[in-house]
């Protein structure tokens, strides 16, 4: 059987997060009545103008020099042109010959492989409106409702290499574009809200083909899992046509994530032929070396670089460290936490572990995590100290998630201090040693399983607040 | 003949328009007329010429990153043909 | 005295000096237009309770014995195709005869700040595509000074409505002659700025890279008063130069001595109607007369610009008309049952052959195969025009040349639209260069009609070719002649 080569490219609209549009001063504010910022400019009324935002220039050079690119000094906007009711002047202000950025590239790494993913170019571009069907979809509407408040907002196209060879490298290059953006601050990135957009380029080819196949240019991918899913799907369509001895077809085709397939989106529509040209109503924009420079310093510290500083600073293991900082806002969680905590794998721990999965379950994001990060720290410090068991601090963990009190305050409450006073510990010891003879013969003629059974039961005389690792000890010391 | 009447067709939809039937020939016929005329455009050399989009040297024109308030929800939708929902209706969007 | 036939300037003193009451001088005009309208139909729309309204203020503010400006009063017509908000814009076209703009343009806010007055919106070609005014959706404009004849255009109207005294001043637009074919046919002052001068806010676009606002009046000193006003840098449009705009009035001198004209001599030659050239030929007499220098220049790609202008123009139109899709204003057809077909039903029913024609050849040159033999070709050849004039400004001030080839021609419709586009030959250059051109008259046919002769400048300086011109009005007396509105409709 013929083995296949899947090859991948990604093209990511990220909406720029600006107070106003690209081309006019209305605001970006999302989820308003319909047409309610918009002004002549952005519903391209006759004899209405363009004037770019300056923002939005900088946006572009911050992103492309945190996705390694080379900012291009001459900049010029040009038009291109289709049909469509979204689109306010049926043609979209972009950058067709002379993107802002050219030649970048982001670092991925699957299942402990390292890879360099090729970023081909940047450019910015208008946002169009968008419509609101009276039925349930496109094809089942009769009528749609047009609104503009979302056209002109600001976007950066990211154009990747067709460098990825899997929905793992695809998902993996997305999620870490999505940390550098959100780190840059140039988008919120939030996928289901639409800010952060993905259309994959997928085709495959016999090993050895010297060749890419025909691709399918896949739309609606608005999550990760969303992403993987349509890759892995679209991958078993296309290698079914071949396998058939049929021709895949270059074509536009939608995720329909209910159903979990690719669509075509073929219409009776002709070819596109855009028809670029120059966008006469805007002036080139020239760059130099001091504008980039001052954009330059304005970088915080990127994800990779964040990553060596967690595990050269904190000694986190590289998946701990790349977990971790793969959302800005958990990063700065830990950044936060570790300046109080006694033990940073410790706080990385409970962040990948506990915390994680109360999100997941709860489905909400680290930025709506309620627990303060000197509470969490504390919490790590008090199973430091030996004052907690970790079952108990996952009990006090428990708590934390329905009050804002501290964990030390809460220990009390629930009288929940791990007991270390030796004249107690030793009174249990003492007990336990007299009510179960059997076992310390046991345990003297070397069965050290017999040890587990008397801290288990000296435990569970304390209510699991003994100090396990003081009883152990002055357990042996009692028993020689 | 630079186009043929099933090329003026083709340009028809792209820019969405038809040409009547009755036209066809007439405008077809003038449409040849002047990409015939831009022949004369052959005689000049232009190797190397830039091209003239933007006719004075002006660049950097920018505005600064500032709300202002734009039209009112009435007048956004004074001129609309027909509104549905705050916004413009418009038939099916898939043919 | 019949107020219609005076100047803004003339005008300006007389309110000034309480002769006559700005309420009186704008219902003069409406007279005036109520008299002549039907024969030459220069309006599409008339506002006469605003108009009215604000003549009222002026007053108020002349008998306060408050400080006016110079239009202040003083009533104007606009081209349709500049918005006016609240008040219809249609650009003589069926596909915007219902849109009521909701804005101002940058010029008529500028207007307003001087309280001038706004009789009504001036007919055209439809969305300025063409030079006759006879492809308007409201029926052509007929020319004053012939009724059979055509005003020129595409800004017909607004040249017709001075000529016939329908109103003081007009603005029009000019993407490849618009303002200063129609003056030259009518007799009147037009003015094409320098791309930039003038912000093109507010105005439809037709070809972005070559369209500019600019007066159309009855002598040179008017059009130098509603520059002052219109000119100026406008942060809505980006290709509006932040360059300071001197006082024009003071550059209206009677002094030629010593300014160098010079005769392109592409623009003498074929294809120039005989009476055309002995009135030219008489006006740089004139100059020499005056003290002025006169030298032969060359522009030597002029014979390539109309068919570039044919392409650039329509490229951009293409691109600029996609708006107009019946989806947020203008014109719809109600009975397609898809956006797709209701957009190119709307689109074929709403636009005139013309401008059809013009979309099409612009969707053609920026296509797929053909953007470099075409569009890109007509933008380097551009590049070659713009180097011609800035080597002949090196050997002169300001370039003569006649407006127009030809004066007024008749209403028929029957000539082929190549041939009509080859009679914008004298102007189309100016735009493609962004220069400031002027057309003031210079003569008459032997059947009386006007003939224009344009003066051209360097880049921002309008002042040059300003005092030029007013050098030569004041020292003829072509512009005293009033249009007799004969000849048959």
């Amino acid at each position: 059987m013929t083995r296949y080569i899947t090859v991948i490219g990604l093209e990511v609209h990220a909406e720029l997060k600006t107070k106003t549009k690209a081309f006019c001063s209305c605001s970006t504010e999302f989820g308003s009545t319909p047409n309610t910022h918009v002004c002549p400019v952005c519903l391209g009324m006759p004899g209405a103008l363009p004037v770019l935002n300056k923002q939005v220039v900088d946006f572009a050079i911050k992103a492309g020099l945190a996705l390694n690119c080379n900012i291009q000094k001459y900049n010029k906007f040009d038009r291109k042109n289709y049909f469509y009711p979204d689109l306010a002047k049926n043609y979209q202000i972009s950058q067709f010959d002379k993107p802002i950025c050219l030649g970048g590239h982001i670092d991925i790494v699957v299942e402990g492989e390292h890879k360099r993913i090729g970023i081909t170019r940047i450019h910015m571009e208008e946002d169009a409106g968008k419509l609101n069907h009276s039925g349930a979809t496109i094809s089942t509407s009769d009528s749609s409702a047009v609104d503009y408040n979302r056209a002109g907002v600001p976007l950066i196209e990211i154009v990747s290499e067709p460098d990825m060879r899997s929905a793992a490298e695809a998902r993996a290059y997305m999620e870490n574009l999505k940390a550098i953006l959100e780190y840059t601050d140039v988008c919120d990135c939030k996928m289901q809200e639409g800010s952060l957009r993905c259309d994959a380029n997928i085709s495959i080819m016999p090993e050895g083909a010297k060749e890419f196949g025909t691709r399918a240019e896949i739309k609606n991918l608005n999550s990760f899992r969303a992403l993987e899913r349509a890759i892995n799907y679209e991958v078993e369509r296309q290698k079914e046509i071949l396998e058939d001895g049929g021709h895949v077809v270059q074509e536009t085709r939608t995720w329909d994530e209910a159903n979990g397939v690719t669509l075509s989106m073929r219409s009776k529509e002709e070819a596109h032929d855009y028809r670029y040209f120059p966008e006469p109503d805007l002036v080139p924009v020239q760059l130099d070396d001091a504008w980039i420079e001052r954009i330059r310093e304005t970088l915080p510290e990127l994800p990779a670089q964040r990553q060596a500083r967690l595990m050269s600073e904190h000694g986190l293991p590289e998946y701990d460290a790349s977990q971790i900082v793969s959302t800005k806002a958990m990063a700065e969680y830990f950044d936060e936490a570790v300046k109080t905590a006694k033990d940073s794998k410790g706080v990385s721990n409970w962040l990948l572990g506990d915390v994680s999965a109360y999100m997941n379950n709860e489905g909400i994001t680290i930025s709506e995590f309620k627990v303060a990060p000197a509470h969490l720290a504390e919490l790590v410090n008090l199973t430091k100290e030996g004052v907690l068991s970790s079952k108990l601090a996952k009990k006090v963990f428990a708590e934390m998630l329905k009050s804002d009190e501290s964990p030390k305050a809460l220990v009390k409450k629930l009288g929940l201090e791990q007991v270390s006073d030796e004249g107690a510990i030793l009174k249990l010891v003492e007990e336990t040693i007299a009510e179960n003879p059997q076992s310390v013969i046991d345990y003297k003629n070397g069965k050290d399983k017999a040890i587990g059974f008397l801290v288990g039961q000296i435990m569970k005389k304390s209510r699991g607040k003994a100090n396990p690792g003081m009883v152990t000890k002055m357990l042996k010391e009692k028993m020689v | 003949m630079k186009v043929s009447a099933e090329d003026v067709k083709h340009i028809a939809q792209l820019s969405r328009l038809t040409v009547p039937a009755s036209e066809m020939e007439v405008f077809t016929e003038q449409f040849n007329q002047i990409l015939n005329y831009a022949d004369i455009l052959e005689k000049i050399d232009t190797t190397g010429i830039e091209p003239t989009p933007y006719v004075l040297p002006v660049s950097n024109v920018l505005r600064e990153d500032v709300v202002k308030e734009g039209v009112s929800h009435e007048d956004a939708l004074k001129n609309a043909p027909a509104v549905h929902n705050d916004g413009f209706k418009v038939p099916r969007v898939i043919d | 005295m019949e107020l219609y036939k005076l100047t803004a300037h003339e005008l300006h003193d007389k309110l000034v000096k309480k002769e006559v009451s700005s309420v009186e001088l704008t219902n003069a005009l409406y007279e005036r237009i109520d008299a002549v309208e039907d024969k030459v139909n220069a309006y599409v729309t008339l506002d006469k309770e605003n108009a009215l309204a604000q003549a009222a203020k002026v007053d108020a503010k002349i008998a306060a014995g408050e400080e006016i400006a110079t239009l202040a009063g003083v009533p104007g017509a606009i081209k349709d195709n500049i918005c006016t908000k609240g008040l219809l814009t249609t650009c003589s076209s069926k596909m915007l005869s219902n849109v009521v703009p909701i804005y101002d343009a940058h010029v008529i806010k500028n207007l307003r700040a001087d309280e001038t007055i706004f009789l009504g919106k001036t007919n055209m070609d439809e969305f300025a595509m063409g030079s006759t005014t006879e492809t308007s959706y409201y029926g052509p404009t007929h020319n004053p000074w012939n009724l059979e004849r055509v005003p020129g255009g595409s800004s017909g109207g607004s040249a017709a409505a001075i000529a016939a005294g329908e109103a003081i001043w007009t603005l029009g637009s000019d993407t490849g002659g618009s303002i200063r074919q129609p003056a030259s046919f009518n007799g009147c002052v037009g003015i094409k700025p320098t791309y930039g001068r003038v912000s093109r806010y507010g105005c439809v676009a037709f070809a972005s890279s070559l369209d500019q606002i600019g007066p159309i009046t009855r002598d040179v000193t008017d059009a130098a008063i509603v520059l002052n006003t219109i000119c100026g840098k406008d942060e809505m449009d980006s290709t509006s130069l932040d360059v300071a705009v001197p006082d024009f009035t003071k550059a209206l001198r009677s002094d030629v001595k010593g300014l160098r004209i010079g005769l392109p001599k592409e623009y003498f030659g074929e294809g120039i109607d005989p009476e055309v050239k002995a009135e030219i030929m008489k006006a740089v007499k004139k100059y020499e007369e005056l003290g002025a220098e006169i030298v032969e220049v060359s522009l030597p790609h002029t014979e390539y610009a109309v068919i570039t202008y044919y392409i650039i123009a329509p490229a951009e139109a293409s691109a600029n008309l996609a708006r107009y899709d019946g989806v947020r204003y203008g014109y719809r057809n109600l009975n397609a049952t898809s956006a797709p077909e209701m957009t190119t039903m709307s689109r074929t029913e709403g636009f005139g052959l013309e401008v059809r024609r013009r979309i099409m050849l612009g969707t053609y040159v920026l296509s797929s195969g053909y953007y470099d033999a075409y569009y890109n070709k007509a933008m380097q050849v551009r590049t070659l025009i713009r180097r011609d004039f800035e080597a002949a400004f090196e050997k002169c001030d300001v370039l003569l040349t006649p407006t127009s080839p030809v004066p007024a021609y008749k209403i028929d419709g029957k000539m082929d639209p190549l041939t009509i586009y080859m009679l914008d030959v004298t102007t189309i250059p100016v735009n493609m260069a962004g220069l400031p051109g002027i057309s003031i008259p210079c003569g008459f046919a032997k059947d009386g009609m006007p003939i224009g002769m344009q003066l051209i400048g360097k880049v921002l300086d309008e002042e040059t070719i300003l005092r030029a011109a007013y050098t030569f009005e004041q020292a003829t007396e072509y512009h005293k002649v009033f249009a007799p509105l004969g000849g048959n409709k």
